[in-house]
Parts: structure tokens; C-alpha cells; sequence
């Protein structure tokens, strides 16, 4: 027994780089198979509706009538059901996390819009 | 006779990652007897059963914990693939150990930490969570998340892991094994650490085995309890596991235990990825959930795990019930309270390497 055995891991410590990454002030790096925000390559989609049947957390919302898909991505789980399941393979999970918000919107992407590939303003309030 | 004092721990503890409350009746710094109570976090996660498809069910089963959350994962998919009759194809079977493995070593090194920070030992805590952060790293490239990994499913797995990724998981555990040699042995050979666990809040093997205790908590004892000699749906049977037993029933002993069976889940770890057959990891499931039900049973990081399940034909089960371990440990932490020292309580509580959101659910 002695006092000093993890004296030479402190001492070691010392001289090493530091183990945390210095963020924000450095960008976060996410391995390849990160399970983050979802989003839909909206030309792609036919609206069959089947990422709404599968979400075990009923984020997704698709109006074949008026071409509108719908997440309330602060429902969302990551649990990547949605993207596995789709048939044309148009939803995807991108690399990093939903950006924090004073209130839960919801995403909406309208089909109907051209070069509506993102959430350009057209969220709401989710539930309104 | 001293004078008698009742002191109320927790729910809200320095010490306590998650709330328990125990009324500890003192007779000067003695405890005579410590009444628990729980019933703080309570999600009802079980009844969500009714509402969730079986197969949705996964994502709730996974949520029970967030440290053993492959775990019960598996014991649930585990409990429905029996009901249902489906067999899981053998590379499945590894990878779920693996995974589940890894999960035991990320759990003991956590519980080192806390045990460490319980005891004032600042630097211990950070660099056993250091260590941990790696194991956790492996969970976010395979898995895709750190703390849920929505891998497993009714049938098999949703993610295959290359043997090329395994083989670089082998061997960075390899590399960690040193490192947690040096911080683990810390534990055994620093005095004031040893003072602290030596000698305190013995169970003995027949009051271990009398009020059920499991996982490392009885096997500290001397029960040779480990539901991974019996398991047939990991791979177990084919990597020689051996449990980690000790016989003093002490502080110092559980701690022994835990630190030993991440060297055992290093070594089940290397030798399943050595021994992995190639193959699909899922079976396609069709259908709902017979009438019927099944128990079964999984060795998670603190201890066995009971999973109920009961079908009634549709596509929602009738019943799920989890028996956590943290649960079944509770009348073993108020027996080793009784006749301990006050300053030894919060020691004492971490030693069962408590989980109450897994209690509550």
C-alpha cells in the first residue's frame, strides 16, 4: 500500500493534452453512423406515408393531399425508424443535433414550393 | 442507551445520482434501522405496453435506463422473440453480448467514479470517467448514440458492426486495460480509499442469499449468482465465462467484484469478437404476439433482471413487467445500514450501485 500509487497518474496528467474538446471554440466531430436530426430530400418523397406509421413517437406528420411532411423534431427519438423504412430512401440523419428553441416548432416541408429542401421559414408552433 | 435522533437522506443527496429516500433512525452516530422510500420518478413505463406496438415497445424497454439501456433492450426483445418463437441468428447473439459487455464495463467504471467522489476522491472520479468516455465513444460509432442505441430489435439487430470495426474495438480495449489497471488498482492499494471500504457494511453469504440480493452485491458474499452460467441467447456458453466472485461481503469486496468483471467483460468481449461467425443479424417477424406469456431472465450490470411479458394476439402486448435489480437490492442495503457508522451511509448506499429511475421505471 502506499500514498503516493496515483501520483504518477496525476503527474502524467500534467504533461498530456487536454482530454475534453475546447467547444464552442472547436467543432465537435461525430462518428459517421451518428444518429442525429432528420431531414427529407422533399423532392424525393411520395407521400405514402409510411415514416408516420413507424415513428414511435408520432414526430412525423405527412398530408398526401395538401404535399406537406411535417416533424416536430423535439418529439423525435433518433431512433432512425423513419429513415430505415422509407422506400425511396429520401429521409436522412444528419450529422449533428436539432438546434435548441425557446419553443418546440414543428418542421415543415412543402412539396408544392420548389427548392423547399429545408425548413426555410416555414416552421410553426407544434399543436397550433 | 444513547440518545435516539431520526436523520432523513435524500431524496436530494450530494452523493445520490438519482433519488432514494432513507429515514436513518441514530442512536448517537449509530444507525439502529433505516426505512427506504422510493417512488420519486415514478414514469409508467409499463403501462405505455398498451398504447406501443410490441415492436415500438423496443425504443420505451430502452428508456427504463440509461445506463443499462442495451440491456433492457434485449431482455425485452429477448422475452418477445420466446413468446413468439423466433429463433435470433447466432451473429446477432455476439453482437448483443458485445454490446451488452461493453455497457457492464461502462457501468462499473461509472459506479467506480461515484464510489471515488463518495469518498472525497476527486481525481479518481475524473479519471475513471475519462476511461469511460471511451467506452462510450465505441457506443457512438456503432450504435450511433452514446447513452440509446435503438440497435436492437424484435428478431435480431438494426446494426451489423464490421469485423474490421470489431477488431479495432479488441484492441483499444487492449489499450484500456492498462489504464484501468492503474486507475482500478488505486481502489485497493491507496489506504485512505481502503479505510474507507474495508470492513464496512458486511452481508454474509446466507443473509445475502435469505433477502435475494443479486449481481455484484451477492456475489460479493460468495453467491455464486450470475445469470450469464445459464445463458443461452448471448454467447456466453462459447467464451468460458467465469463469475466474479468474492467471499468477505464487504464495501471493499463489492468494489473488488466490479473492478474484476470489467477485466472479465474485457476478456468475453475479445474472445467473442474472435469467434463471431459471419451471417445475418436479423430474422424477419412476422405477425402479432401470440396469447401466452414468458418470463426471462438477464444478467444486467447490477444484477439479474426479470422480464414478463404477456401476448393477447394483437399487435400490443396485454403485459410487460421488469423486475430491476436495484429493487430486489434494497432490503440487502437496509440490512448492511444496520449497526453502521453515520459516515458511512453514503458509501454504503452507492455500494449497491443504486439505479432507481431502472426501480421506478
Amino acid at each position: 500500500m502506499s500514498y503516493l500509487h496515483f501520483a504518477g497518474t496525476l503527474i502524467s496528467s500534467l504533461f498530456k493534452k487536454p482530454y475534453t474538446t475546447s467547444y464552442p471554440f472547436k467543432p465537435l466531430e461525430y462518428p459517421e453512423r451518428m444518429r442525429g436530426k432528420i431531414t427529407i430530400e422533399i423532392e424525393k418523397c411520395i407521400f405514402c406515408g409510411t415514416c408516420m406509421r413507424k415513428c414511435p413517437a408520432g414526430a412525423i406528420t405527412v398530408d398526401r393531399t395538401n404535399k406537406e411532411w411535417k416533424i416536430n423534431p423535439f418529439s423525435c427519438v433518433q431512433c432512425s425508424c423513419c429513415a430505415d423504412n422509407c422506400p425511396k430512401k429520401c429521409l436522412h440523419m444528419e450529422q449533428h443535433y436539432t438546434t435548441p428553441a425557446p419553443e418546440k416548432t414543428e418542421e415543415v416541408f412543402d412539396a408544392r414550393v420548389p427548392g423547399n429542401t429545408q425548413n426555410s421559414g416555414n416552421s410553426q408552433p407544434a399543436g397550433k | 442507551m444513547g440518545k435516539r435522533t431520526i436523520v432523513p437522506f435524500g431524496p436530494q443527496h450530494p452523493v445520490l445520482p438519482e433519488p432514494i429516500h432513507l429515514d436513518l433512525e441514530l442512536e448517537d452516530e449509530k444507525v439502529i434501522r433505516a426505512i427506504p422510500s422510493i417512488g420519486f420518478i415514478h414514469r409508467g413505463l409499463e403501462k405505455l405496453v398498451e398504447k406501443r406496438e410490441y415492436t415500438e415497445m423496443v425504443y420505451v424497454a430502452e428508456r427504463i435506463c440509461g445506463i443499462c439501456s442495451f440491456g433492457h433492450g434485449w431482455g425485452y426483445c429477448k422475452a418477445v422473440e420466446s413468446l413468439m418463437k423466433v429463433e435470433v441468428p447466432s451473429r446477432a447473439k455476439y453482437l448483443r453480448t458485445i454490446w451488452h459487455e461493453l455497457s457492464r464495463i461502462h457501468s462499473h467504471l461509472l459506479w467506480l467514479g461515484l464510489q471515488a467522489d463518495a469518498m472525497g476522491f476527486e481525481s479518481l472520479f475524473m479519471h475513471s470517467w475519462r476511461i469511460r468516455e471511451e467506452i462510450l465513444d465505441i457506443f457512438d460509432k456503432t450504435a450511433g448514440g452514446r447513452v440509446i442505441f435503438n440497435v436492437c430489435k424484435v428478431g435480431g439487430l438494426r446494426r451489423d458492426i464490421e469485423d474490421s470495426e470489431l477488431q479495432g474495438i479488441a484492441a483499444r480495449l487492449q489499450r484500456l486495460k492498462a489504464e484501468i489497471k492503474t486507475i482500478t488498482d488505486t481502489f485497493f492499494d491507496e489506504p485512505t480509499s481502503v479505510s474507507r471500504m474495508r470492513g464496512v457494511g458486511v452481508l454474509t453469504k446466507q443473509e445475502a442469499y435469505d433477502l435475494c440480493c443479486v449481481g455484484p452485491f451477492t456475489r460479493a458474499s460468495g453467491n455464486v449468482i450470475d445469470m450469464r452460467l445459464i445463458d443461452t441467447d448471448g454467447c456466453y456458453q462459447d467464451v468460458d465465462f467465469q463469475p466474479c466472485i468474492s467471499t468477505d461481503g464487504d464495501c471493499y469486496a463489492r468494489c473488488r467484484v466490479r473492478v474484476d468483471e470489467i477485466f472479465e467483460s474485457i476478456r468475453i468481449i475479445c474472445a467473442a469478437i474472435e469467434k463471431i461467425p459471419a451471417g445475418a443479424i436479423d430474422v424477419p417477424v412476422k405477425g402479432n404476439p401470440p396469447e401466452g406469456q414468458f418470463f426471462t431472465r438477464l444478467e444486467q450490470p447490477r444484477g439479474e433482471a426479470v422480464y414478463y411479458v404477456k401476448g393477447n394476439g394483437t399487435r400490443n402486448l396485454a403485459r410487460l413487467r421488469v423486475r430491476t435489480p436495484t429493487c430486489i437490492n434494497i432490503p440487502g442495503l437496509v440490512k448492511t445500514l444496520q449497526g453502521c457508522d453515520f459516515a458511512d451511509v453514503p458509501i454504503l448506499a452507492l455500494t449497491i450501485d443504486p439505479c432507481i429511475s431502472c426501480t421506478e421505471r
